[in-house]
């Protein structure tokens, strides 16, 4: 019994991180409008740091914080390191994205439309 | 241990609902709401997965600094994904 | 036809994926036993109380032990508002004035976000100010205040951002951080060394952990300055009107 919910746990997890870089990656390869494909980056982002937190964890951790309680005990803690890893992640996808998105602006000032396949002059 | 198994399922559940309506989705503007729900939802994962800074940050900046980024280049771009259908907006 | 080609390839990547983590079981033990060190967290867990008296192991990691790779996430920061700012530029014509929302917004919003601004500002030096206590830090303080300012810049149709007190602050902030390195290069052997002025104070005070805190200010202004600087390039645009 024990090992059905650990199995139930894992799956959801990790199965989730995997849809979601998959789901972005359809977005990125498929899709014509340039919103759609920044989003689709967005989504990929989300799922990777979704994957690293998940491989941190310990069962029965508690979180890395040596608060007044629990410094003099022996708790078990889960890993840091992964998560002093998403932290960088996590802004550096947010500067990508606003970089994305000031360049999406400026093409459609120039061309009058968003979509990749009716972009064809390659003239300025 | 129930409640755990009872709260990861769901949360996985609607996360990828979310990623699916953010990708098919045609109106941008609830496309981009919904990358927006990812981001919570994800919040709340960290925090289950005992990752406190990790959920503030995500909290504070994929849900409230993504999302209006995103809603200002709507505002100067389309709205709509096919470009033919903008007489739709009320 | 090109769509369930691109399926094909997702799905073959997604079966390789899958058995990538069957390899890796979730929760199971991997620092080991934290007393012998055997692995770099194991490390990080015991040796962070005693040598740098911080509660936090992720604030100690990523100021302490991992400080350089936050000063180049910093100047990623700034180069992404820089070159946000020089694509989206613009010369302003004569006589023009900005305009940024189209329609004053009632008075409710009006008030209500001038009087709940300055709380919101007041958590978010919390936040940083206490980044070695509890869970928090520069990051997650300077996004909570940037929120701030959003507020302010949407409710009022002509709430003016002194560009040249962003930029101050901003660089300000950004000496700090330098120093303090170069300050570890001169008295002590490396860059960004820990060696406190009044030595390094008990665990779980406010005023402890060297250098640390101070840094941590540091970030978190910086990172402030940066964010609201894009909103504010953002949405001064002057939108299309066809």
């Amino acid at each position: 019994m024990f090992g059905d919910y650990q199995n139930v746990v894992t799956m959801s997890v990790y199965g989730s991180a995997i849809a979601l870089i998959l789901i972005g990656l359809y977005g990125v390869l498929i899709k014509k409008h340039l919103m759609k494909i920044v989003i689709g980056l967005s989504v990929v982002d989300s799922g990777v740091n979704l994957m690293f937190v998940a491989i941190g964890y310990i069962k029965g951790g508690t979180a890395p914080i040596f608060s007044p309680s629990v410094i003099d005990k022996n708790v078990q803690m889960v890993d840091p390191v992964p998560q002093a890893l998403v932290l960088t992640a996590i802004v550096i996808g947010f500067a990508v994205t606003a970089v994305a998105l000031s360049l999406v602006i400026r093409l459609y000032k120039h061309h009058k439309t968003a979509r990749i396949d009716q972009i064809k002059s390659l003239k300025w | 241990m129930v409640f755990y198994v009872v709260i990861f399922s769901i949360l996985a559940l609607l996360l990828v609902a979310s990623g699916l309506y953010a990708i098919i989705q045609k109106d941008l503007l609830y496309a981009v709401i919904s990358t927006g729900v990812i981001s919570l939802i994800l919040s709340v994962m960290f925090y289950l997965l005992q990752a406190p800074d990790v959920a503030l940050t995500e909290a504070a900046i994929g849900v409230a600094l993504t999302t209006v980024i995103f809603v200002i280049t709507i505002r100067n771009t389309t709205r709509f994904e096919d470009e033919e259908d903008n007489s739709k907006v009320k | 036809m090109k769509k369930y080609l691109a399926i094909f390839l997702l799905l073959i990547v997604g079966f390789y994926l899958i058995q990538a983590f069957n390899l890796v079981p979730f929760g199971e033990n991997r620092i080991g036993n934290v007393e012998d060190e055997s692995t770099v967290g194991a490390f990080y867990l015991k040796n962070t109380v005693p040598k740098t008296s911080v509660a936090n192991v992720v604030t100690a990691i990523v100021v302490n032990y991992r400080g350089f790779d936050t000063l180049g996430e910093v100047t990623v920061l700034f180069l992404a508002t820089t070159g946000l700012g020089s694509i989206l530029f613009r010369k302003r014509k004569h006589g023009e004035e900005e305009e940024r929302v189209l329609k004053e917004s009632s008075q409710l919003v009006r008030i209500g976000s001038r009087l709940l601004f300055p709380f919101i500002a007041l958590l978010g030096i919390y936040v940083f100010i206490h980044g070695h206590l509890t869970p928090g830090g520069g990051f997650q303080g300077g996004a909570i205040i940037a929120t701030g300012f959003l507020l302010m810049l949407v409710a009022y149709k002509n709430y003016r951002l002194g560009h040249g007190t962003l930029t101050w602050v901003e660089s300000f902030a950004g000496i700090t951080f330098a120093g303090i390195g170069m300050w570890g290069l001169i008295t002590g052997g490396t860059f960004l060394e820990n060696n406190a002025f009044s030595g390094l104070g008990n665990v779980n005070d406010l005023i402890s952990g060297g250098v640390i805190p101070i840094i941590y200010i540091a970030v978190g202004l910086k990172v402030a300055a940066e964010l609201t600087g894009v909103l504010d390039i953002l949405l001064n645009i002057k939108p299309n009107k066809n």
